[in-house]
């Protein structure tokens, strides 16, 4: 077991080592890179560009270049984008509370309304109310989250005043309320798409369950039908929502909420990206891929640690 | 469904030129309308498009530059389905021969492309379109023969069917891992079969079910990853249209002619459905257990 751990550990550092030097890759590569150009502005003179390289190292090798940026990306010093010349972990620091506000409360909303559905649906499977909510879900998926967040934005929020218009309130300021209340339609509009995903998934799994011997068995012993659902089939069947709960938390914290929050004008680290990346500002970029691949990297590997752990079938590799 | 949009999709040219007499981006800011026998501007002068006047020409109303916008989106559904089938008949070819490869010689060649999926599935989806979406524009793409400009399709194109890969390529592989070891596979090699024979003769035709579970997904998939890069500015660029931009230049105006949002998205809503109900059908048609997930 502890050599699994450390073979994942391992990978783990490699998986990132990769991806920084693609994302590295992908801003210097390519053709009209050069920051210095853009730092520098339209009327710029030849020196006043040199002395920009000169300043920021773009003259350097570009091994060099990118083991200073990765230094100084572990360490957090002198770390300041090119455009605005502000520190990265500074605006890492304002938009991550903003982004985490957003996932957690659309997780813990996708998660509740995913499996009351599933299991609702599972229930009643093959009746009229399991077909409505299959295609409810199958809609759910089907749908935009920028275009529902316009919508909803406009009609709900603009029209009817019923909500504010997109913002964010944190606590310290407007107090939980107000916070809450300008989170609502964000955590709704992130949570439809996993909604649809966890009610479909958890259905399927808990029909699968149903057949297994063990039910049977415990239905044969005499237990009421709601302890075997409860007891027996939810337990088995939680195992493969948790999980991709894991996994879509990191993804959504990662970046995956970049359209809400462009949409709900959240300001979290999504939109930092988004503004970033339309100005090839290279090291909010790197800062904010690298933590989007830190979590997902880290909670898969924590999925993986803790199947092998539960299942003893996983062959260690 | 699908179908019946795809058909409209191709029909867009002959609907802009005998119904609508205009162009996806011909601009008509200070021209005129006739609705019910009444003279328009189809963008008044503070800006505003006209809305839908449910007739041949200015069918849903207009843009802010004065284009129809019926006939954006019919060219827009030609653009997004270009890119979404090329996409992922790309994803698909990559995906299968990636999974081969990996599942049946592993060893080194099996920890090579199982590492680079790890790390392609370590970056999350829309921030890697969108960098590189964004990247490539700016210098567009000299790869030996291939040379694409900024501004064309093919950059999304590649760009959504490199970054599909992971979903179809882990699952293969693990099919392959389980086919490897059956009798037949074995048999083929005891009658001394070459490593490609055995793979695209006797492993290949077992993973086509697969595949085919997995394709209409995929399409849905590439459709919704092209409108969030397109609406985020990394994917179609103007003046070609896209449901994605239209959305994104709608939400602009949404407070004067929230037509120009709706309809597109509902364009997105409907494409997107329909795959995901063709794709449920196939699923049940051919394994009824297998569980199958994408997730953007």
């Amino acid at each position: 077991m502890a050599r699994f751990i450390v073979r994942r550990l391992l990978g783990m550092i490699f998986v990132l080592f990769a991806v920084s030097v693609i994302v590295f890759g992908i801003f210097f590569v390519i053709p009209n890179g050069a920051p210095e150009n853009r730092m520098a502005g339209k009327q710029s003179t030849p020196q006043q560009i040199a002395a920009i390289r000169k300043d920021w190292g773009f003259d350097k090798p570009i091994t060099t270049q990118y083991v200073k940026m990765m230094e100084k990306l572990v360490t957090g010093k002198n770390f300041k984008s090119y455009q605005q010349q502000r520190d990265v972990y500074a605006e890492l620091r304002e938009g991550l509370p903003r982004t985490f506000a957003l996932a957690i409360g659309a997780a813990i909303l996708w998660m509740a309304a995913g499996v009351a559905l599933g299991v609702f649906s599972a229930l009643r499977a093959g009746k009229k109310a399991d077909f409505v909510v299959n295609v409810l879900a199958l809609i759910g998926i089907s749908i935009p989250v920028f275009w529902l967040g316009a919508l909803v934005n406009h009609y709900l929020g603009y029209k009817l005043g019923l909500f504010p218009n997109g913002g964010y309130v944190p606590i310290s300021e407007g107090g939980l309320w107000q916070w809450t209340y300008h989170l609502i339609m964000p955590w709704v509009v992130l949570s439809i798409l996993f909604i649809g995903i966890y009610s479909r998934v958890l259905r399927s799994t808990i029909l699968e369950t149903m057949n297994e011997d063990f039910v049977r068995t415990a239905r044969a012993k005499g237990i009421s039908e709601r302890r075997v659902i409860v007891r027996h089939v939810l337990r088995t069947s939680m195992i493969p929502i948790l999980t991709l709960w894991g996994l879509d938390f990191g993804l959504v914290i990662g970046g995956g909420a970049i359209l809400t929050e462009t949409v709900f004008d959240l300001q979290g680290i999504g939109s930092y990206y988004a503004d970033s990346v339309s100005q090839l500002d290279v090291p909010p970029i790197m800062a904010v891929t690298m933590l989007g691949a830190v979590f997902i990297v880290v909670l898969n590997t924590v999925v993986d640690i803790l199947y092998a752990a539960l299942d003893p079938r996983i062959r260690l590799t | 469904m699908f179908v019946l949009l795809v058909v409209m999709a191709l029909c867009a040219p002959l609907y802009a030129k005998h119904v609508a007499h205009t162009t996806p981006d011909r601009n008509n800011i200070t021209g005129k309308v006739t609705v019910g026998g009444e003279q328009r501007d189809v963008v008044s002068l503070d800006g505003i498009p006209i809305g839908p006047t449910w007739q041949g020409e200015y069918l849903l109303g207009a843009d802010q530059n004065g284009r129809d916008v019926a006939v954006r989106l019919l060219y827009g559904a030609r653009n997004s389905m270009f890119i979404a089938l090329t996409a992922t008949a790309i994803t698909t070819i990559l995906g299968i021969i990636l999974g081969l490869l990996a599942g049946y010689y592993r060893g080194v060649v099996d920890w090579i492309i199982s590492r680079s999926m790890d790390v392609l599935w370590a970056i999350p989806v829309l921030l890697l379109g969108v960098a590189l979406g964004v990247s490539l524009a700016l210098g567009g793409v000299k790869l030996g023969p291939l040379e694409l400009s900024g501004d064309s399709l093919w950059i999304p194109t590649l760009i959504i069917g490199v970054v599909g890969v992971v979903y179809l390529a882990r699952p293969l592989r693990g099919e392959v891992l389980r086919l490897r070891e059956q009798e037949f596979v074995e048999a083929a090699r005891a009658q001394g079969a070459s490593g490609p024979r055995i793979m695209f003769g006797e492993i290949f035709p077992n993973i086509i079910a697969t595949v085919l579970v997995f394709f209409p997904l995929l399409v849905a998939n590439a459709v919704l990853l092209e409108a969030a890069l397109s609406f985020l500015g990394a994917g179609v660029r103007d003046p070609d249209p896209s449901w994605g931009t239209m959305i994104g230049e709608g939400e602009k105006v949404i407070i004067t002619q929230p037509a120009l949002t709706i309809a597109p998205g509902l364009m997105l809503v409907l494409t997107v459905l329909s795959l995901n109900v063709v794709g449920e059908a196939v699923r049940e048609a051919i394994d009824p257990r297998a569980r199958v997930r994408l997730e953007q």
